[in-house]
């Protein structure tokens, strides 16, 4: 009858656990010696089969005989085989002996593959193992948006070029660069008066401006030793930034040694009032002592 | 009181030919209209009415102030997330002795007494791929005195005492997710902190839009920007030890770790002094942005470790106007 059965499932009608490819066709049935479809492999077309299968890390060998087909409840028998790879192997021959050489070296070999790779896993387990994060669609896409604005609102080029300024006027530098300050500062004072008033009125919102952000922002102090010193340069400052703004507009075009263009004055016309950011005070300090 | 005519179907556009019949009652919004289309049609009127009367209210203002020339009041500030920022206690005030004295006993004490030159070992999670390893380079390029080694498979724990035996100061570990670089871990080696941050927005040498050189061995110049609170400090003094202590000024290069709302902006520049007013700046260099998510007491232990300060999504996300570092 297994011949029948083999007849009808294997070849001509429908297994259910058949799966053809191009090239080959496997069996899905768990009891599969070989996991292929053949009429030696199929559990179904083979009266006497025999097959190794591992649970919860463990061998048990499956055996069917011709005796018990009437009964599907006790049809396959399972017999536990030692953790011992050798004696594992006494024990399949001996469960199987005058069974056919081919069952017999199949469960072997099924045997032998199943040993490695428990081996493999328990190895694995011991290194390292990499963890893996789900990334949730939605907090990423905030978090990118707000990285976005807040890249917006730094401002990261004024910022870094006020820092290098304040550094360079609190002397961090030494003798690197010399500027001539005094020849300014001769042609500012004609302005004075003019601009007297209107920093007056600067000077307000400054302190206004203070008194809020002193919160947070502890660069006040350094605010205030610039408004310190920018009582004097204050004035030459703006004009400065005047006369630059002009000398900018000619020399734009003539870019220097392909640098980035510069960031414009115009953009800095009130600049020095709105200093928002705290700068670490620390390295300035360990750089001057340099 | 009630909604209007029963035909107001009708009327989709032509509701103003006679607004006094239809009296709303005084409690009455938009939202509790029913029908999607009369809602939508109401919201847009609302809408409209609200824009009006701002511009009347602006223009109203423009002319008061142009009216009152010099005696007007200063304009008002605009509130941005800065202004409006949740104040935190735990904000570093620059005199504060308490923090001087942390300062001067914790682990980066020895860097900051000129004791110790950093060392810097720059790895990656195993199996960096193509963009991963650029980024390493170039970030030992722009950090001197790093070394770039790549980990096949080893652990971290075991490497952590080879690095100590070899006299490295820190360990920046990047990890990669399919092929970019995302995560950051940076460890100060003999005990320090480990501070592990997401990094994002990654942009190597050659896809940043400028016309400079490559950076030179000079040391550069640090700045780092607005680190406010307690963390912040930690943070920054964790980024400061990464660079040696006396930046070559002659190389003209500064290196910036700018935070704004959490996320830390690095960028290397080269700069140069036009006058004395004007500084003309020039990016070089990788740039990438970071976010803190863990600051870890020891070296990098991520079962047994004892954490500082960890991103705890559900109470730290809240407010959009309070931050930690």
């Amino acid at each position: 009858s297994s011949q029948v059965v083999w007849d009808t499932l294997g070849n001509r009608q429908f297994c259910s656990y058949k799966i053809t490819t191009k090239t080959q066709n496997f069996c899905r049935n768990e009891y599969n010696l070989t996991g292929l479809c053949n009429r030696s492999s199929c559990p179904l077309a083979n009266s006497q089969y025999a097959t190794v299968r591992e649970e919860k890390g463990r061998c048990y060998l499956y055996m069917k005989t011709i005796e018990r087909a009437p009964f599907p409840r006790r049809l396959w028998e399972r017999v536990l085989l030692s953790k011992n790879y050798e004696k594992a192997l006494e024990e399949i021959d001996e469960n199987l002996i005058y069974w056919p050489r081919f069952i017999r070296h199949k469960c072997k070999q099924r045997f032998t593959k199943i040993t490695q790779y428990l081996i493999r896993i328990r190895k694995l387990t011991l290194k390292r193992q990499r963890k893996l994060v789900p990334l949730r669609r939605k907090i990423e896409r905030r978090e990118k948006r707000r990285e976005e604005k807040a890249l917006i609102a730094a401002q990261l080029d004024n910022a870094i070029e006020k820092e290098l300024l304040e550094r360079l006027k609190q002397d961090t530098y030494g003798d690197i660069y010399n500027f001539p300050i005094h020849a300014f500062d001769k042609a500012l004072q004609q302005q004075d008066a003019e601009s007297e008033s209107e920093s007056d009125a600067e000077k307000e919102e400054e302190d206004d401006e203070d008194t809020d952000k002193r919160e947070f922002v502890e660069a006040d102090d350094s605010d205030l030793s610039d408004f310190e010193d920018m009582d004097k340069l204050e004035t030459s400052s703006e004009e400065e930034q005047e006369e630059e703004e002009e000398v900018e507009k000619k020399a734009s075009h003539s870019k220097s040694k392909g640098k980035t263009p510069l960031k414009g004055p115009a953009r800095r016309k009130r600049c020095y009032i709105e200093i928002e950011y705290e700068e670490e005070t620390e390295p300035t300090a360990k750089t001057k002592a340099a | 009181g009630g909604r209007g005519p029963v035909g107001s179907a009708a009327e989709d556009g032509g509701q103003p030919a006679a607004p006094e019949r239809v009296l709303f009652p005084p409690t009455f919004s938009v939202s509790e209209i029913k029908n999607k289309q009369r809602r939508h049609f109401m919201f847009l009127r609302w809408k409209q009415q609200q824009r009006k009367e701002k511009l009347a209210a602006r223009k109203k203002r423009r002319k008061e102030r142009e009216a009152l020339g010099d005696k007007a009041p200063p304009k008002a500030v605009p509130k941005t997330i800065e202004n409006q920022r949740v104040y935190d206690e735990t904000t570093v005030d620059p005199n504060d002795e308490e923090v001087a004295f942390d300062e001067a006993t914790d682990e980066f004490a020895p860097y900051f007494n000129r004791q110790t030159v950093p060392k810097i070992l720059i790895t990656t999670s195993d199996r960096p791929r193509g963009r991963t390893v650029r980024f390493c380079e170039q970030l030992s390029t722009v950090i001197p005195n790093s070394h770039v080694y790549y980990r096949r498979g080893l652990a971290l724990k075991r490497i952590i005492p080879q690095c100590i035996a070899r006299d490295f100061t820190d360990l920046i570990v990047i990890n990669e997710d399919r092929k970019i670089p995302n995560g950051l871990v940076l460890s100060h080696l003999p005990d320090g902190p480990t501070a592990h941050f997401r990094m994002s927005s990654v942009r190597l040498r050659k896809e940043i839009k400028r016309k400079g050189k490559e950076p030179t061995e000079h040391v550069p110049e640090v700045i780092l920007n607005n680190f406010t609170t307690r963390l912040g400090h930690s943070v920054g003094r964790m980024f400061a030890s990464l660079f040696p202590h006396d930046p070559q000024f002659i190389g003209r290069q500064v290196a910036t770790f700018h935070n704004q709302r959490d996320y830390i902006f690095f960028r290397f520049h080269r700069y140069i002094f036009k006058s004395e007013k004007k500084v003309g700046i020039q990016e070089l260099g990788p740039r990438f942005t970071l976010k803190l998510r863990s600051l870890q007491k020891g070296t990098f232990d991520s079962k047994f470790g004892e954490y500082e300060w960890i991103h705890k999504r559900r109470e730290m996300d809240t407010s959009r106007r309070k931050f930690h570092l």
